[in-house]
């Protein structure tokens, strides 16, 4: 909102010692890439595999046995398996989607800092439109009525959060415009995708990095939510929204159900917002 | 001042233009409503007569622009599950909507701002780490996630609540919990960066160094300039009041707007979807269009300088 009011005087230098949260930020965030890259190694069963004897078996310590470490649902589908296969669908939905944004809304705010004129009244149009709109809502339609592929619903993640790329790129390369280098780079005849790609872009490449840092969780709140409202990701397939909706219908039976998705999804979201918030003080202080 | 608001004003109507043709496109091109609500094996001719009675069977922008006409005429068309019209659908729905977003407002403004200035002005307190953990937690927590954990504890274990529905006063505490804390925690966050920036500037400094007492500087310069981006904040929230809680009443099975619309999305009930992306998004540019005469009041430099520096 107010990338505007530069300081003249560059802040003080933060210290450079990482807070032990952030530590265990990025230790979460590895542990559940890692989780997602293996899943197929790691998951005790299928997804689907029904162990009809042991259906609705609670987690390891709440009488439960080894054989399901985290319990079954009500199919006997180990919960710990889903929960595996699920981290790798929600984590490769919302890098997908927060990749999509990020690509799709610098190049808007390239072209509206580029040509200004009517095409960036027309980017700031679309920026109004996105912004004023709750997305859930927007998204609820298009889903609904188009059904669902997982493609489709990547795309449409995608479109989330892309005007806060958009807003950065335009005012940052604006601003790189009337800098030296850029002004340098076009007297020597280089042409403007060369510039935005090979000049501007480096130069506001962490201000990008970091306002993907911070819709990236958004994005996994979204996938979640519209999942947990039977719209997102459709069964057999399975995400950690999914596995909420699914296990709301056991809240007083297996509570496990439930529990073991949300605390993935809550501890994910809030590792990434730790590490986006603290990159944001690191390395770029003037946005909000 | 007149230019500022005319542009505005012509910003946001092209904005409602845009929801609606979004929404126009999206519902009428994705599939075909005649065979949604007639099953598939019903006889042509009554196939045939249905998409004659709504207008089906024109081409796409003939039926673009008898809706624009009938909206500037206020008809918003029919359910096609009940033949009502759609606006009464939704506007029926509208106080029980009101009835959890009203509520779970004052209780995020109430929470979150006093907590975000607090925050601010005893940074690294222990307050100030509180604060924040359960702002990050009201980031961090999806409202299902937060409601059924409700759900599970007040209803389920201790029994002292109901779960879901619409009997009494009773059924709206945890779906209004649930709404303000996850808002209370954005709005403390946003309110305590923004006090932040505005306390490190040095016209605080100044006013600070020439003797003024603590208090008023507070009062007098960090309190109106942090307001501007918090309105923005409250500004959203506000025109999210008929929207706001999709998820919500569908954890609680409560009986408002957002559950009309998964219940109308789901049966493609195409003229109650469009009735409530066209109210929603009324609500929400008309919200915006406050917020930006309020940032007028608040802030005399946009008078002169007109919508360049709203964003």
């Amino acid at each position: 909102m107010s990338a505007t009011a530069l300081p003249i005087l560059a802040p003080p230098r933060k210290r450079l010692r990482m807070p032990a949260l952030v530590i265990l930020a990025i230790g979460w965030i590895a542990a559940i890439l890692l989780i997602a890259a293996f899943a197929d190694w790691l998951r005790p069963y299928g997804i689907t595999t029904l162990d009809l004897r042991a259906r609705l078996t609670p987690p390891v310590g709440f009488g439960g046995t080894m054989r399901h470490l985290l319990g079954t649902d009500e199919l006997g589908r180990d919960v710990l398996s889903r929960l595996i296969v699920s981290i790798r669908i929600s984590l490769v939905i919302a890098f997908g989607a927060t990749t999509i944004a990020a690509v799709l809304g610098t190049t808007l705010g390239f072209l509206a800092a580029h040509f200004r004129g009517w095409v960036e009244q027309v980017v700031l149009m679309l920026i109004d439109f996105q912004a004023s709109m709750p997305f859930l809502i927007l998204a609820l339609s298009v889903l609904a009525f188009f059904g669902n592929s997982l493609a489709l619903f990547v795309a449409l993640m995608g479109l989330y959060g892309w005007e806060r790329h958009a807003r950065i790129a335009r005012g940052l390369a604006i601003s790189a415009n009337a800098q030296g280098y850029a002004a340098a780079v076009r007297q020597l005849g280089a042409r403007p995708g060369r510039i935005y790609l090979y000049h501007v872009l480096p130069n506001i490449a962490s201000t990008l990095i970091v306002a993907g840092t911070l819709s990236f969780p958004e994005v996994v709140l979204l996938e979640s939510g519209l999942s947990f409202l039977g719209l997102g990701v459709q069964p057999p397939m399975t995400s950690l929204g999914n596995m909420v909706g699914y296990g709301r219908e056991y809240l007083t039976r297996a509570p496990w159900i439930l529990l073991a998705p949300s605390s993935i999804i809550v501890l994910t979201t809030l590792s990434v917002s730790l590490l986006g918030d603290w990159l944001r003080d690191r390395l770029d202080p003037t946005l909000s | 001042m007149m230019r500022f608001l005319g542009l505005r004003l012509g910003r946001a109507l092209l904005t409602i233009v845009l929801v609606v043709t979004f929404a126009f496109v999206v519902l009428r091109l994705s599939g075909d409503p005649a065979m949604m609500i007639m099953s598939p094996e019903a006889p042509a001719e009554a196939i045939a007569a249905f998409r004659k009675a709504w207008g089906l069977d024109q081409p796409v922008w003939v039926q673009y622009l008898h809706y624009f006409g009938a909206i500037l005429q206020g008809e918003l068309g029919q359910s096609m599950r009940d033949g009502r019209p759609a606006i009464l659908l939704v506007v029926e729905r509208i106080p029980a909507t009101l009835a959890l977003t009203i509520p779970a407002l004052i209780l995020k403004v109430g929470l979150g701002i006093p907590a975000g200035i607090h925050a601010a002005l005893h940074r690294n307190s222990l307050t100030d780490r509180l604060v924040m953990a359960g702002a990050v937690a009201g980031f961090t927590v999806p409202s299902f996630v937060l409601g059924l954990l409700l759900v599970l504890l007040f209803a389920v274990q201790l029994g002292w609540l109901p779960s879901g529905g619409q009997e009494s006063w009773r059924s709206a505490i945890l779906p209004v919990i649930t709404l303000g804390l996850g808002g209370a925690g954005i709005l403390a966050r946003f309110t305590r960066s923004a006090m932040l920036e505005v306390l490190g500037q040095p016209y605080i400094r100044t006013a600070s160094a020439t003797g003024v007492p603590w208090r008023r500087v507070v009062r007098g310069h960090a309190l109106p300039n942090a307001a501007i981006p918090t309105v923005t904040i409250v500004g959203f929230m506000i025109g999210s009041l008929i929207a706001g809680a999709v998820v919500v009443e569908s954890v609680f099975s409560w009986p408002g707007v957002g559950r009309l619309l998964v219940v109308a999305v789901a049966n493609r009930d195409l003229a109650v979807v469009q009735c409530i992306l066209l109210l929603v998004a009324s609500t929400m540019v008309t919200s915006n269009l406050i917020v930006d005469l309020l940032y007028g009041v608040l802030d005399p430099r946009l008078r002169a300088g007109g919508a360049a520096g709203a964003h």
